[in-house]
């Protein structure tokens, strides 16, 4: 007999190339403060919270530590962290709300990638003693990706630039994008990707508050309630995969629900143009769901939070009425190696 | 709603050393998480799950090394999550996947913590930027002894006291084949004629930096009642977290290891932990937490811990063993260091813990912390299964 739970409650900052000003506290804080101002809630009353953020993207060890401060984490609180996207922090605070232990949860994540070059940075999740050294960069290895995709006939430049175009165009109807609106798709940054296929670098949070039942509708009017989440790893190494296809994803999708009926939203955390090719085709979307009508990772893409940030936005659809059943999605590593899926309902209309 | 029962139906340790130059990572998770798909007579396709932890990814200069890892767990095609609370890691990716087989997401779970401390340097991994800090604050030693001199003065604890709790858990070391270090000329005069490092805390008071794994599978009723050999199962679990500093903060005795102890014997209905518990797998990295934490998680009176240590009460034999394994004093893959103790707590309640067995052990806690003492988890494992 599983439990309902329901997001209900979503903020997110308003994402910039840089936050030189702004510790990584600063700028969690008001995003905590946002989702319980929503909700009413205050820390104390929340029964489960987690984050996900990155060491290496803040350059030290322990940086969620301090972060935790900003939670205001006294008296003592029932809190966890993942090393990975906070959408996996929101997974495991909903199998927490599932146990019965807790009735509330809340889920941050946050990254800053400009005190470094992401591209770099990212390097280091790779095979450390085969392929770390080589230094491939996460543009190079999309664009193996987007290449493959080209050869096997699934997409084409012009293509790839419409997605670019077509999510930032969305994208000028959020107010927290980085990208907003029309821009040249450029030059080549790794062909065949262009500076408009690849996402904006930028540091930003997200923060969202889950409960379960009834409380759920306490807190909020049209509860965005998860009917189901798992998500998969694959193989890490390129060449023992088929970068044209995301097999993990269409199982995660398939464990949770997202084919039993169709959906009218996806948001879906594609960095760069040819994943959204790669995604679309796994999740068998057709032209009639609305993909990314927050501009999506093309348009605002803080590393750790941009999971999140999907999730998010597919429950503020429901929130607000425009979704009554989204799908939202969430990656990991080079080439979209992990990838969770969450399928959210609004209740049926009176 | 109620949960469904957890049981450890399967351990994997490697032997803990200083150095693994003969494994990659890869080569070294995958030899604890074997041994316990051996123990459980468990295949990788038994697994519904795997949920792996390990302490900052700066120790061994992997970025969310799960990515890499997931080929050489099994996981591929698997949810994988990566845990990362700090020192109490281990502990807390246990927890993690128990809840997994707790809300009935998955059936059996593979859970995994690891460090291969011997590719960096364990020391600057957990030290703060170092311009920006005291130099007090490099390594972790020096973080803790100020507490542990502010414990002497509150309860008038007698110096010898944490030489005794070394002596003791290099003793029991001795007995477990997977504890990294093996002294066996070990003698209390020793431990006390070692170097001063952090005053009051001497080198042979102060755990090693390890290289090793720990895994276990964790199941459900049904999984349990096909196990080989006997499960343990899990009777109360928890985490609990406060900041690094702040005003009022009791840094001898956490508020958030009182309040996360209570929460597990609340699970477990123990009203009188000294009594119903029977050995204890405790998270000492530096000898005189053992007495600090007997306090803090109501084993003794406040001002009293050292007094149990002092009569032998913590001894292998004694009423109260703790670390029989010889803890993290004596073996300390900080990410696995967590994981250890709970696994190691199992290993007690299920009778499989060879020489370092605590005879008749029924039911055994599983303690990590983390942090600046600021991050708290626990289990509280039994060989009968839980009856609510």
């Amino acid at each position: 007999m599983s439990r309902e739970v329901a997001i209900v409650a979503f903020a997110q900052t308003d994402h910039t190339r840089r936050t030189d000003e702004l510790s990584e506290v600063e700028m969690v804080m008001p995003v905590l403060h946002e989702v319980l101002r929503q909700t009413g809630l205050k820390t104390s009353d929340i029964g489960f919270t987690c984050s996900g953020s990155s060491d290496y993207l803040a350059g030290r060890a322990f940086s969620f530590t301090m972060a935790l401060d900003g939670v205001g984490a006294w008296p003592p609180i029932s809190e966890s962290h993942v090393e990975m996207d906070g959408a996996w922090a929101l997974y495991e605070a909903w199998v927490k709300l599932l146990t019965g232990e807790a009735d509330t949860a809340l889920v941050y994540s946050y990254g800053k990638s400009s005190p470094g070059s992401v591209r770099d940075v990212l390097t280091r999740q790779l095979d450390p003693y085969y392929v770390a050294p080589l230094w491939p960069d996460s543009v190079a290895l999309a664009a193996l990706q987007a290449r493959a995709l080209i050869d096997a006939g699934d997409t084409d430049e012009p293509a790839l630039a419409r997605i670019a175009a077509r999510s930032r165009q969305d994208a000028a109807a959020n107010p927290h994008a980085q990208l907003p609106g029309a821009r040249p798709q450029g030059e080549h940054v790794v062909a065949p990707l262009r500076t408009g296929d690849c996402p904006p670098i930028g540091d930003g949070a997200a923060a969202v508050i889950l409960a379960a039942g009834d409380r759920a509708r306490e807190l909020c009017a049209r509860p965005a309630w998860i009917t189901g989440m798992d998500h998969r790893i694959e193989a890490h190494s390129l060449g023992v995969r088929d970068l044209t296809d995301s097999p993990s994803t269409r199982l995660a999708a398939e464990r949770a629900g997202a084919f039993e009926r169709p959906v009218d939203t996806a948001e879906l955390h594609a960095p760069f143009t040819s994943q959204e090719v790669v995604l679309r085709k796994a999740l068998g979307l057709g032209d009639d769901v609305r993909v990314n009508p927050s501009g999506g990772a093309l348009a605002a893409n803080p590393v750790m939070a941009a999971g999140l940030i999907r999730i998010g936005e597919a429950a503020a659809r429901i929130h607000r009425g425009t979704s009554d059943r989204a799908l939202a999605h969430a990656t990991s590593g080079p080439c979209l190696q992990q990838n969770l899926v969450a399928v959210l309902e609004g209740d049926s209309h009176e | 709603m109620s949960k469904e029962p957890v049981a450890i139906v399967g351990i994997g340790q490697t032997k803990h050393v200083a150095a693994r130059q003969d494994v990659s990572m890869a080569g070294l998770v995958r030899e604890a998480a074997l041994r316990a798909l051996e123990d459980a007579e468990l295949t990788w396709a038994d697994i519904d799950a795997v949920v792996i932890g390990k302490a900052p990814d700066f120790f061994e200069g992997v970025m969310m090394p799960e990515l890499y890892l997931a080929d050489a767990l099994g996981a591929v095609g698997k949810p994988m999550i990566r845990v990362h609370t700090a020192g109490s890691v281990g502990g807390s990716t246990a927890l993690v996947a128990a809840n997994l087989v707790a809300a009935r997401v998955h059936g059996t779970v593979l859970t995994l913590a690891f460090e291969k401390q011997s590719e960096s340097n364990a020391m600057w991994g957990l030290s703060l930027p170092v311009p920006f800090q005291q130099p007090l604050l490099a390594g972790a030693g020096g973080f803790f002894a100020p507490h542990v001199r502010a414990y002497m003065r509150r309860t008038g604890a007698p110096d010898a006291i944490g030489s005794l709790v070394a002596y003791k858990d290099r003793r029991n070391a001795l007995k477990n084949p997977y504890a990294h270090l093996h002294e066996h000329d070990i003698t209390l005069e020793k431990v006390q004629a070692s170097p001063m490092l952090w005053d009051p805390i001497r080198y042979s008071e102060t755990c090693p930096s390890s290289d090793g794994a720990c895994a276990m599978v964790l199941t459900d009723r049904a999984g349990a009642a096909r196990s080989p050999r006997p499960p343990a199962w899990m009777h109360g679990g928890a985490m609990r977290s406060e900041p690094t500093l702040f005003a009022g903060k009791d840094f001898v005795s956490p508020q958030a290891g009182r309040d996360c102890a209570a929460d597990v014997y609340r699970q477990a209905g123990v009203t009188d932990p000294r009594r119903q518990i029977d050995a204890v797998e405790m998270y000492v990295p530096f000898s005189w937490y053992e007495p600090m934490w007997l306090e803090n998680l109501g084993f003794a009176e406040e001002g009293e811990g050292w007094k149990l240590t002092e009569a032998g009460v913590t001894e292998l034999d004694g009423d109260l063993p703790v670390n029989p394994s010889g803890g993290v004093l004596s073996t300390n893959p900080i990410g696995a260091s967590g994981m250890i103790r709970f696994a190691e707590a199992a290993l007690q309640v299920r009778g499989q813990a060879g020489e370092h067995q605590v005879d008749g052990a029924r039911t055994a806690m599983g303690h990590a912390y983390g942090g600046g003492a600021q991050f708290f988890a626990m289990w509280l494992v039994g060989s009968e299964p839980p009856t609510t």
